[in-house]
């Protein structure tokens, strides 16, 4: 997938500044940059949430779906946690039933869950959860906006490991946002770092982390915190 | 509904209502024929044994009277209510199907309805519509649409904005579905809630409507016809308008406070606080001498709500001045209550014990409210998460900052406000002048939390508590306000505790880290010790799991299985037991946090 060109424009403030971007099938491309730069408007564009100029080749609609950084306020407190994942797929009661248990085993949660609410289940069960929602759409592009920051570290690298799993084994594609250059380099095989809504460096992980170009992403480098370094 | 009938107000409300209702029902069957019998030998009389409330011009028992009225005027208001609601749910429903222009005047009507009084209104429509009760019920519900129109789009746009929604929206589930799944759920609880509201004053409404003579005329009546036909005599024999306008009172009076217990269970925030739990002294244990060094010292610190929830057990913790303790620990570990404990903050119902509650040497349990209070207003400083629990949107950030040193330092206005400018320069908020003078709301989040800082920095504080202060920053902000907690650490020699649940940041700021896991301390080690000496299986499986600069990205990261129990839960054993890979028989018993190594603690059986 493609992303040309992509200018997204609020009134007078431009949010993203004609970013050009290629997601190749099967990769994690990781977005990085401070917040206000413009990482979650670029999400949206790419998942039709807010209208863009420019062009987004190689994903229809539908076929991109976005996960959200909050899984307190991204999955209906009223709705069941089974009702929620079968949102994106498109087959026969009976199918879908299975389907969903399909989806649910995908990101490693027991089927039971599927009755249950999503108050009864703890930030990282629920980021599963919406994870498994986006699956069910078979998405070309799964587009993760901070979906780790609302975590407490003890999940988070569960959820981690299970964005890798995923583009392992459904070699699914993604677009991977996030404020933390270590989250980052971990998951990610190609850095896209994003200042003030234009795209500052684009490269390889080992490159953007091992000899960054720009002096934006320098900086962001110094900035990630070490333990024990004071 | 437990809950709900547990307030004074709740079960008034309740025992009101059911009475209502038991009256509309039993009411006329029982004294109907009371009511209608005709006694020319007791025309216009006052309370008297035989007619407690009197009698009307035609002889007639007023209580009678009254008590067969309930079923008409519950019954007019009901009707009222539905109209009313089900008119404006419809209009405050139109704008969010309708073209953008057609919405955008729906929009405009309901805001000018909304402001229109109300009984002017129900008046209007029930002189166009014509007297008698259905021009009443159609003229009240005519008032009380706006309110459901104005409540149902505020409603319907907050969830329209909700991600749930533009995740169905992303996954192309159609607009209609959208509503009857997501929104109309969503919306229902809330208007049920204020159709109870609604209810007692469609009550009120029409009891004004028929003593007005515009509701329902002879032969039938409501209680406001009632008071309509006594209130001639009020003077005369005062107990025939007594009944009705009783009547009346009562059962709007139940509604709303039905209405309002129902909307604040729904809500969950519970009574009104009365006020923080003031730290009571544990009883039998010994906490030995005091550290006089320690600015704060903590020995066996438990908060305990109602129904044998302990989110704090047994914690100590001490810091010394300059230095910067970090508290870590995943949510709901209790690390804001043991905050909150400290600062006096506990919300009501908690309780808070301590076998030991010491700031500057002084001990909170045993001082004065007044003093206590003192204490904490000049020596220490919080800052949360959240800028916005320590700033009032309504004021100028100034004069916020000014109050503090007016009021703990007794400082003048012009002081005070000269000296805020000085403080927001000093954790560099540009143009620190201009800054004053804004409110809240101008200043972007990082802004915000300096001044909450500078807050902080107005007096001279001993104790710098921070909750949790960077984690709704980016980044670059973060690090930003590390630095400026870190500067204030060291010019002020003050003693810092640093709350979060982002180990990174912690080994990063902090001198020392006490790590907690449900309720109590694990662990209490050297930053320098994090990432190689951690001897507790929860502190390592907690770094393990955290990417680094130089983790092996050819390795899945380590994760904890399982949960952390939440405070009504936590046995008697080792609370990490169910996810910890060492457990034994031994840890059915809960380890005590003993020394392991100089400056260094663990409460774990396998640590030796
Ligand atoms: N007012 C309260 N009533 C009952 N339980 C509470 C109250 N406040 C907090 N708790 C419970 O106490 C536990 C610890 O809360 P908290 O101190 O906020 O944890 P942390 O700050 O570590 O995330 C949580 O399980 C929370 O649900
Ligand atoms: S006491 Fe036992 S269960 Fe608890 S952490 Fe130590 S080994 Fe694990
Ligand atoms: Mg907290």
């Amino acid at each position: 997938m493609i992303i040309k060109s992509l200018t997204v424009r609020f009134g007078a403030f431009t949010a993203v500044d004609d970013v050009t971007l290629e997601v190749p099938p099967g990769s994690i491309v990781g977005l990085v940059g401070e917040s206000g730069s413009g990482k979650s408007t670029l999400a949206r564009a790419v998942s039709g949430l807010v209208p863009y100029t420019g062009e987004i080749i190689g994903a229809g609609r539908r076929r991109v779906q976005m996960v959200f950084q909050d899984p307190y306020a991204s999955l209906d407190p009223r709705m069941r946690v089974g009702a929620s994942v079968a949102e994106g797929v498109r087959l026969s009661r009976a199918a879908r039933r299975v389907e969903v248990e399909r989806l649910l085993s995908l990101v490693s949660l027991p089927a039971e869950l599927a009755g249950r609410y999503p108050r009864e289940l703890s930030g990282g069960q629920r980021q599963r959860v919406a994870i498994a929602r986006a699956l069910g759409a078979r998405p070309d592009l799964l587009v993760a906006d901070e979906i780790t920051s609302a975590l407490d570290v003890s999940v988070q690298g569960a959820v981690l490991n299970l964005v890798r799993e995923l583009r392992a084994e459904l070699g699914l594609s993604v677009l991977f946002i996030s404020h933390d250059l270590a989250v980052v380099r971990y998951v990610c095989d190609v850095i896209a770092v994003l200042h003030r809504g234009r795209l500052v460096e684009v490269g390889t992980t080992d490159e953007v982390v091992g000899s960054p170009r720009a002096a934006y992403t320098r900086a962001l480098l110094e900035a990630v915190p070490r333990l024990g370094r004071r | 509904m437990r809950h709900l009938l547990r307030t004074p107000a709740g079960l008034a409300g309740a025992s009101l209502v059911a009475l209502m209702v038991v009256l509309a029902v039993a009411g006329p069957p029982i004294w109907g024929a009371a009511a209608e019998r005709i006694d020319p030998a007791a025309l216009l009389q006052g309370s008297s044994a035989a007619h407690s409330l009197g009698t009307d011009s035609l002889g007639r028992d007023l209580l009678a009277r009254v008590l067969v009225a309930g079923r008409l005027s519950l019954a007019l208001a009901a009707l009222a209510t539905l109209i009313g609601a089900a008119a404006g749910i419809v209009l405050g429903a139109l704008p969010s199907v309708l073209p953008r222009r057609a919405a955008r005047l729906v929009t405009g009507t309901v805001n000018a309805l909304v402001a229109f009084p109300g009984l002017l209104l129900a008046m209007f429509t029930a002189v166009v519509v014509g007297l008698g009760a259905r021009g009443a019920v159609l003229g009240v519900g005519a008032a009380i649409a706006p309110g459901f129109a104005r409540l149902t789009q505020t409603l319907a746009a907050s969830v329209a904005r909700a991600d749930y929604v533009a995740a169905a929206r992303m996954l192309g589930v159609p607009r209609r579905r959208v509503l009857t799944a997501h929104v109309l759920p969503n919306v229902a609880e809330p208007l049920i809630l204020h159709l109870t509201q609604a209810l007692g004053g469609a009550l009120l409404g029409l009891a004004g409507m028929s003593f007005l003579g515009l509701g329902v005329q002879p032969p039938s009546f409501d209680w406001g016809r009632l008071l309509f036909d006594g209130f001639a005599r009020i003077y005369a024999t005062p107990a025939v308008a007594v009944g009705p306008a009783v009547a009346v009172a009562l059962a709007g009076v139940g509604f709303n406070l039905l209405g309002d217990a129902l909307a604040r269970a729904a809500s969950r925030t519970g009574p009104p606080a009365r006020g923080p739990a003031a730290p009571v002294a544990s009883e039998n244990r010994s906490p030995g001498e005091p550290d006089a060094r320690a600015v704060l010292e903590v020995r066996d610190l438990t908060v305990t709500f109602p129904g044998g929830v302990t989110p704090v057990r047994g914690l100590s913790l001490t810091v010394a001045p300059g230095e910067i303790v970090g508290l870590v620990g995943e949510s709901g570990s209790g690390k804001s209550l043991t905050a909150a404990a400290i600062g006096g903050l506990v919300p009501y119902p908690g309780t808070v014990r301590a076998a030991r509650l010491r700031l500057c040497g002084a001990d909170l349990g045993e001082l004065t409210a007044e003093r206590r209070r003192r204490l904490l207003g000049t020596s220490l400083a919080m800052v949360f998460q959240d800028p916005m629990a320590s700033l009032n949107p309504a004021l100028r950030i100034g004069g916020q900052l000014a109050e503090v040193a007016v009021v703990h330092q007794g400082a003048s206005r012009a002081e005070a406000a000269a000296r805020a400018v000085d403080r927001l320069g000093h954790v560099h908020v540009p143009e620190p002048d201009r800054r004053a003078r804004q409110h809240p709301h101008e200043l972007s989040g990082g802004m915000r939390q300096r001044a909450v800082i500078a807050m902080g920095l107005m007096g001279t504080p001993r104790l710098i508590i921070a909750d949790e202060p960077t984690t709704a920053l980016d980044v670059t902000v973060q690090r930003q306000i590390l630095h400026l907690l870190r500067r204030a650490t060291e010019e002020t020699g003050a003693a810092t505790l640093f709350i979060s649940h982002d180990i990174a940041v912690v080994g990063e700021l902090c001198h020392r880290v006490v790590v907690m896991y449900a309720g109590r301390v694990v662990e209490d080690l050297p930053v320098e010790g994090l990432a190689t000496a951690a001897a507790h299986p929860y502190t390592r499986a907690l770094i393990a799991s955290l990417p680094d600069m130089d983790t092996d990205t050819s390795q899945p990261l380590a994760s904890i299985p399982g949960r952390q129990p939440p405070p009504g839960e936590v046995g008697s054993g080792c609370a990490f037991a169910p996810r910890c890979p060492l457990a034994g028989e031994q840890c059915a018993e809960a380890p005590p946090l003993l020394p392991y190594g100089t400056d260094h603690h663990v409460a774990c059986w396998k640590a030796t």
